[in-house]
């Protein structure tokens, strides 16, 4: 694996492109700087292409003998499938809105990583083999043939995307980037050209029901061990109910809550406040996994993974399901559960059993966010904080890109967080909200093998957390998605060590006051409370 | 290269009318044939793209959401950048058409390691838009003054745009300021091709032509107008008999209105084929065109796959011992 470069040898970047022609520049493949490929047995389960031995610096990539001709129908099928394919392509006018809001263009200066060239990339093949222009003028029309340099350009540019949407919040024909780097691993796809971190835990999730690969007893052991912690910090004695039939509400959460650190504070977070108003709820060692990795990897495999969620909630006869905090999940319970596994006729539209509230938005998926229903919860008064327990904290916000650019999820964290924090410091506006930064590890990027470019990708966000850990002291930066949890505590670590990384309902956690409830000397994570220590 | 050729590409084009007219006498040719050629292929073409577009399904909802959604009836919705319903969604489209809403978020980042903190900041950067947009609308006004001549009587409205554009009473003919307005935006927008570094990597040929092409266009058209001073009864007559489909070449118009026209129908024959179509794509855009209700009311997908997925008895069957061990409720003991 390769050394990652320091903070001062990766802070030299240069954004201006020199003026070689792009099309003829080859790949470098740097350490630090692409993922390992996709397992053979992995592949195997999820029944995709080409399951093969190969890793990127190969020469010999083992592609099959027609992959053009693969590639090509491939590409055919995805224009006539999706529209947003075919008016990405041609609509496109280089006005270069788009270009430096990429993040991995301004951590790393690569002129492929401008969202208007990384399309570019596909663009330039699809007007070859689907324009009369491309075909006639060539070149000089931008077209060019695809071979397999092209291929492994595509390999490379497009696994340095994390489908964060942030270019097409600036361009003017909303041309999503994101969308173009879905098709574009869609076609990789089909001649087996793909990733391991993305499919490892997608193959995992198909058969044990969760990324981690976690069988049943394990998953409940994980649980029940975070209730003891609960308990040590609380004096609260809870128990979860796993695959119960006949509960109000099946809870699904992506299963790095479950376990891994900082995840799991989070989780004693929901946990605290299923406690403290009574409801009646499961969750599911078959769907216990929120996040889906086949987002990240093609639209079949997707359905196959979110297909559980609807199918385990028929199984237990709840009335609707509640989602935990995660970003990629909830792009996908937001923009496809219902298109792809819908309808969900046997649930019931979401009403909150502690407030009544009906979820009017969520009236045909019938899937809530954690953080729409603890607003209701808060604002109709049901629960008791004292915001004072994170006192010892001063808190800033990570919109993470999915729950923002494709959900408008803003305000309901922010309302929690204000309720239950009393210091709490947005970052520079231009890096939050529809703006928000990615943590430049996601759609399955977060592997160590790839820690340079995770480093630059991040470096926006990084940025910005600086700024408001040196003008405010912040040193907590919480979030809405497990993904973040994870990376954003690496990226943290490498450019503003200070800094530590928390969910939105860990803070929750923190401040609900339990009936019954030993007095607090520390938080969540055992750490002593500004003076509420221990006296002995 | 990439300049040259398109540039080349103009001035070819320009000598081809020249000497079609003056050299070739092809006057019925560039007068008649190539003008009805042109927009028959615009038309045809425009629509066949339209419908190519459309005839893609656009199977999952995609909205790019550029501000709070509708959720609990206490949290105020951005129905404008987060649409919940058709009319949000008309008032988004209407922003991005008329104003260029998007283009207006633009910044630019400026990276510089030394500073303290924060070593990325966002700088506004309005001049695309404020270019861009002053570039459409000027082209949309000139377009639509030029419709004095194809209607008798005058459209009703196209006086009143000369009064407006002429409102500067500067010379005679008048000035329109929309003339120097998309002089002056296509200059600017020329420039930044070249200036910017990012940008110039990213252009193509096909983004200085269509540059190149209406800079030759407005400014043979005001050579016309101011310098030479075209007949305009005798250009009227004829491209009245255009219109009535009973084409009378006129008498004595100079070799510049050819140009002009010739000029003209191939950025209307070209249109089609190019970028240019983004005046019917952003109509389309399914970032773009889509309310965010996605939860709310179900979206369907015309070719939903069939996908073979793991059922929670196989499941079971799978793990039915460990489960058991746990103490986890089994569907079959
Ligand atoms: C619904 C109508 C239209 C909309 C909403 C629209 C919107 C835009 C926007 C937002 C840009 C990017 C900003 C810029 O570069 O100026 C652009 C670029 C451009 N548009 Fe349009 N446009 C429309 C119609 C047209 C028409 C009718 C033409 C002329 C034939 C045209 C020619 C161009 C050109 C040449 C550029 C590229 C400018 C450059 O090189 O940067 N557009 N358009
Ligand atoms: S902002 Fe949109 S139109 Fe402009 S270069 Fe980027 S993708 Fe193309
Ligand atoms: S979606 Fe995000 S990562 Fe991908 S090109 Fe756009 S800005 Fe970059």
């Amino acid at each position: 694996m390769a050394k990652t470069p320091s903070p001062q040898e990766l802070s030299k970047i240069n954004h201006e492109p020199s003026n070689d022609g792009w099309m003829e520049m080859p790949v470098d493949f740097r350490p630090g700087t692409w993922c390992y490929s996709g397992k053979a047995s992995a592949l195997e389960t999820l029944e995709l292409p080409n399951p093969r031995e190969w890793q990127p610096t190969d020469e010999d990539w083992k592609l099959p003998d027609n992959w053009e001709t693969i590639i090509y129908e491939g590409f055919r099928e995805r224009l006539k499938k999706f529209r947003s394919l075919k008016i990405f392509m041609d609509t496109c006018v280089r006005c270069g809105a788009c270009a430096d809001k990429c993040h991995f263009f301004l951590g790393s200066g690569d002129p492929k990583n401008m969202p208007v060239l990384r399309a570019e990339l596909l663009r330039s093949v699809y007007r070859k083999d689907f324009t009369t222009a491309g075909k006639i003028l060539g070149k000089l029309a931008g077209a060019r043939k695809l071979t397999k340099d092209v291929l492994k350009e595509w390999f490379y540019y497009f696994y340095q995307c994390t489908e964060c949407r942030r270019c097409s919040v600036f361009c003017p024909y909303g041309i999503d980037t994101a969308e173009v780097t879905m098709m574009a691993r869609e076609l990789l796809h089909l001649v087996g050209v793909n990733i391991n971190w993305v499919l490892e835990p997608a193959a995992k999730c198909f058969t044990t029901g969760n990324h981690l690969g976690l069988l049943p007893h394990t998953f409940k052991d994980s649980i029940e061990s975070l209730c003891e912690d609960i308990e040590d910090v609380t004096g609260i004695h809870i128990d979860v109910p796993l695959n119960k039939k006949g509960a109000d509400v099946l809870f699904i959460t992506p299963s790095a809550d479950v376990f891994a650190d900082p995840g799991i504070y989070t989780f004693m977070g929901y946990l605290l406040l299923f406690e403290h108003i009574g409801l009646n709820y499961t969750m599911s060692t078959y769907a216990s996994e929120g996040g889906n990795f086949g987002l990240f990897t093609n639209n079949e495999t997707m359905k196959k993974l979110n297909s559980k969620m609807y199918a385990e909630a028929k199984r237990l006869g709840v009335k609707w399901i509640l989602g935990g905090e995660c970003g990629h999940m909830w792009r996908v319970v937001h923009q496809y559960m219902d298109t792809m596994n819908g309808p969900a006729d046997f649930l019931e539209v979401p009403k909150s059993p502690i407030t009544g509230t009906v979820f009017e938005n969520a009236a045909s998926t019938k899937m809530v966010h954690i953080t729409e229903f603890t607003a209701d919860l808060i604002k109709h008064g049901k629960l008791k904080f004292d915001p004072r327990r994170n006192d010892h904290r001063h808190v800033t916000f990570h919109d993470s890109c999915n729950p923002a650019r494709a959900m408008g999820l803003f305000e309901e964290p922010r309302y929690i967080i204000k309720q239950v924090c009393n210091n709490f410091h947005e970052m520079p506006e231009n890096t939050i909200r529809e703006q928000t930064f990615c943590c430049g590890s996601g759609t399955g990027l977060n592997t160590d093998e790839y820690m340079e470019m995770r480093m630059r990708g991040g470096l926006p966000r990084a940025s910005a957390v600086k700024h408001v850990h040196q003008k405010h002291g912040v040193d907590l930066l919480s979030c809405i998605c497990a993904i973040d949890r994870a990376t954003l505590s690496t990226l943290m670590q490498y450019w503003v060590p200070a800094v530590e990384v928390s969910g939105v309902h860990e803070l929750v956690g923190n401040a609900l006051i339990m009936e019954g409830e030993n007095e607090r000397t520390t938080d969540l994570r055992d750490e002593p409370l500004e003076g509420m220590e221990d006296d002995e | 290269m990439k300049i040259l050729f398109p540039l080349i590409a103009v001035i070819v084009l320009v000598l081809v009318a020249l000497a079609g007219v003056d050299g070739a006498h092809l006057q019925t040719l560039f007068g008649i044939y190539i003008p009805y050629a042109a927009l028959a292929v615009f038309l045809v073409g425009i629509v066949l793209r339209v419908i190519g577009w459309a005839r893609s399904p656009v199977p999952f909802r995609i909205p790019t959401t550029c501000g709070q959604q509708k959720t609990l009836p206490w949290i105020k919705a951005d129905n404008l950048e987060s649409p919940h319903n058709t009319l949000g969604v008309i008032g988004r489209m209407a922003l991005e058409v008329f104003f260029f809403r998007s283009l207006f978020r633009n910044l630019k980042a400026d990276y510089d390691e030394n500073r303290t903190g924060n070593e990325l900041t966002y700088g506004s950067a309005k001049w695309l838009w404020a270019a861009g947009l002053a570039f459409h609308w000027s082209f949309l006004f000139i377009f639509l003054r030029h419709l004095r001549f194809f209607s008798e009587p005058i459209f009703f409205f196209v006086p009143f745009l000369e009064t407006m554009d002429g409102l500067l009473q500067i010379g005679v003919p008048r000035l329109f300021m929309t003339d120097l307005v998309i002089l002056a935006a296509v200059t600017f927008l020329f420039a930044r091709r070249i200036v910017s570094p990012q940008v110039r990597y990213i252009s193509l040929p096909a983004d200085f032509f269509p540059l190149f092409l209406i800079l030759a266009i407005a400014l043979s058209g005001i050579f016309m107008r101011y310098i030479t001073k075209v007949d305009i009864v005798s250009v009227k007559a004829f491209t009245m008999s255009l219109v009535s489909f009973n084409p009378t070449l006129p008498k004595g118009i100079g070799s510049v209105f050819y140009v002009h026209i010739f000029l003209v129908s191939t950025l209307f024959a070209y249109f089609p084929f190019s970028k240019l179509v983004h005046m019917a794509g952003v109509f389309l855009s399914p970032t773009r065109n889509l309310a965010n209700n996605s939860r709310a009311k179900r979206h369907i997908n015309p070719w939903n796959p069939d996908v073979k997925v793991h059922t929670y008895a196989e499941y079971e069957d799978e793990f039915r011992d460990v489960m058991k061990a746990a103490g986890l409720p089994l569907e079959k003991e």
